[in-house]
């Protein structure tokens, strides 16, 4: 799960990390009103939306005075904004964060991340903060430095002033910087984050460091004990598609295709999608009904893939184990007596009972292209898109 | 003898009286799984499917001599059922569990560092289908009857995707010798790497199905152990060829973020390996066999 910029500065500065004073706002006339009450004479009007890149896009506005603050409040509010993120249909930004502009005179990049070879947390920081850490690998892999931290005594103060020296900060700073990554690491491992990057992560020239600009993001798994983490979830970031699945337990990923599927299994999922684009065709969605293919989740995955108005046919894929062919054959029955498909359905079964299955659809009513195999049905399903 | 489990492994199921437990500790023994009893706290002294239930893992080791077991805990406790299940001297444990948070899956594995290599337990899983050794013992949730009795190893993230694979191998005739799901989760108890290890000294094994996915850097170790160490053939197919960047793909694990992650980057570093490749998921029988025939 990922939040807003503003919610992770809140965050981080509940664990010590200094950020400029700002406040949030919903509305042009509140935008005025807190810019003064943030004081200074320069502010930064950004708008909140779950992606990089802003700046890029026209969504960090810079501003002399309270006055312009508004109209550019203004200009951003309810705007779609795209980035080389958001994909063509961008993010609508019903957030505006107001921020003392800071004078920078270092940028710095920290991130930390779950590294998956060490199985541990990895501290990621380099002097050349403001450029994406994909950019930095690939033109100054030089400049990057790695601390691991070991998770059952976290992180140490020899850690994070290693780091600080390495970014080559000034001694009367040392202390700072390495409270800085210190809460940096402890929000990370208190709050099962899977990121905390700072980007940049600031000297101003009256000598604070400052978290200028912050992204996290969360295990999904330990919401259940993570309250107000999973209160900051913000549905208008994500796609429409994918907030009903995830409501209703449905893993989904809405892409560009026009082939909708249905799958169970998640492996199973993404080999099919493979399937679909060798045959020569797109798929829609990424759909995983689980393991199990219950005829609730099938009737719920049916209603999904209708609503996209792109799915020009639609491909059910499911290999049935314990819970047999003629079982899963049956939900998918009722499920169409329920749900009115447009479209050329092909349905491919495998597993157990795969004959009784078969026959139980075709004795239905129901109006279907039987296939076999996976190379099979990816075929016939892009055979019957060109129709 | 097979890898990791044999036809008289002794199983315990914590989670045993809870409905997943029960339903699928009931098709293990069916299928022939000698499985001695369950842990329910607090239910300890009851019988449940005929048989002990206990308290913890260590009475039900105690009185049963258990060497494995197969958590059906809900994942906000499993880290502490695995744990209790690695200092109770269990030698081998599948989590089948869906959602168990990294954080925890990190804490187990540092937690399993106190043991020395030999009274280390094998954790498998979580969120994967199990390990089955055909016609010896099933210690997992998949549907036993599609595993034909034979000589290739698989492992797979996915559960579903080792079923297809195996259905594909029966259908040819082609057997296998244990199947082990690894899961697919971004942090997991064992990795394809520590499998096919397993496999190369199987004198049941002559062949090795790996089947993986995008994401994390395991396909890819597993390959350079294959290309330093192997002498078995390897046959690999990675799915997730059409994902996009930066998205999870329903298995946690299964997201694009560094070099040498996506499909296409696994599959040509695997076959640099030596790794023969299936093609498409649907020949992934077909590729097995015709690497059978060669040997």
């Amino acid at each position: 799960m990922d939040i807003h910029e503003y919610q992770a500065k809140q965050i981080l500065a509940s664990f010590g990390v200094s950020i400029p004073r700002g406040g949030i706002v919903y509305s042009p006339e509140t935008a005025e009103n807190k810019a003064r009450e943030i004081g200074g004479l320069k502010w930064v009007v950004k708008a909140q939306i779950h992606s990089g890149a802003r700046g890029k896009a026209g969504g960090i506005i810079v501003c002399n005075s309270p006055l312009e603050v508004a109209q550019a409040t203004d200009k951003l509010l309810g705007k779609k904004l795209v980035t080389n993120q958001t994909g063509p249909g961008g993010k609508i930004v019903n957030r505006i964060y107001i921020e003392e502009a800071t004078d920078i005179d270092k940028e710095l990049y920290l991130g930390l991340v779950f590294d998956r070879s060490s199985e541990s947390i990895m501290v990621v920081a380099s002097t050349e903060g403001g450029m994406s850490v994909e950019e930095i690998s690939k033109d100054k892999p030089e400049t990057i430095i790695r601390s691991k931290i070991e998770v059952a005594v976290g992180i140490q103060s020899f850690q994070a002033r290693e780091l600080a020296f390495g970014l080559g900060i000034d001694s009367e700073l040392i202390t700072r910087a390495s409270d800085t990554i210190i809460g940096c690491a402890k929000a990370f491992s208190e709050l099962d984050a899977t990121m905390v990057e700072v980007n940049p992560l600031v000297i101003s020239k009256q000598k604070q460091i400052l978290a200028l600009d912050c992204k996290m993001s969360f295990d999904n798994n330990a919401m259940f004990r993570r309250n107000k983490v999973s209160e900051l979830r913000d549905k208008t970031q994500e796609d429409d598609k994918e907030v009903y699945a995830s409501d209703r337990g449905l893993n989904y990923v809405s892409l560009d295709g026009n082939i909708g599927n249905i799958i169970n299994g998640a492996g199973l999922a993404m080999a099919s999608m493979d399937m679909i684009k060798l045959a020569g065709g797109e798929p829609a969605n990424f759909l995983d009904v689980g393991g199990g293919a219950t005829p609730e989740k099938i009737v719920k995955a049916f209603k999904l893939i209708t609503m996209d108005e792109k799915v020009r046919v639609i491909l059910v894929n499911i290999f049935a184990g314990i819970n047999r062919c003629d079982w899963v054959a049956e939900g998918i029955v009722q499920a169409l007596k329920k749900i009115e498909i447009k479209v050329p359905l092909v349905i491919r079964l495998a597993g157990t009972n795969v004959e009784k299955g078969n026959k139980i659809l075709r004795d239905s009513k129901i109006k279907y292209i039987e296939a076999n195999t996976l190379e099979d049905a990816a075929n016939k399903a892009v055979k019957a898109l060109n129709k | 003898m097979a890898v990791i489990i044999e036809k008289n492994t002794k199983i315990i199921i914590q989670g045993f009286t809870g409905k997943m437990g029960t339903f699928h500790a009931d098709e293990m023994i069916k299928y022939g799984s000698n499985v001695v009893g369950g842990v329910t706290p607090g239910k300890g002294g009851q019988k449940h499917l005929d048989r002990p239930v206990f308290n913890t893992v260590k009475d039900a080791v105690k009185h049963t001599g258990a060497t494995a077991s197969i958590l059906f805990v809900p994942p906000a406790f499993a880290a502490d059922s695995a744990m209790e299940a690695a200092d109770a001297g269990i030698k081998t444990c599948v989590a089948i569990v869906d959602g168990i948070p990294s954080h925890d899956m990190i804490r187990i594995k540092r937690y399993m560092r106190r043991y020395s290599k030999e009274d280390k337990m094998t954790l498998v899983g979580p969120n994967c289908a199990g390990i089955i050794s055909p016609g010896k013992s099933m210690l997992g949730i998949m549907p036993g009857h599609i595993y034909k009795e034979g000589r290739v190893g698989i492992i797979s993230r996915s559960g579903t995707l080792g079923y297809e694979a195996a259905q594909q191998m029966k259908n040819l005739n082609i057997g296998v010798s244990t199947s082990v799901g690894i899961g697919g989760d971004p942090i997991n108890g064992s990795s394809f790497r520590d499998i096919i290890e397993k496999f190369e000294t199987d004198d049941e094994t002559d062949a090795i199905l790996m089947i993986g996915e995008i994401g994390g850097p395991q396909e890819v170790a597993a390959a350079e152990f294959v290309k330093a160490n192997m002498k078995k053939p390897v046959i690999g197919y990675i799915a997730g060829l059409t994902a996009p960047k930066g998205r999870v793909m329903g298995h946690a694990g299964a997201i694009v973020s560094a070099y040498g992650e996506s499909a296409i980057e696994k599959v040509e570093i695997l076959r640099e390996c030596g790794v023969v490749i299936s093609k498409n998921p649907s020949v992934m029988g077909d590729t097995v066999k015709s690497v059978l025939e060669k040997i």
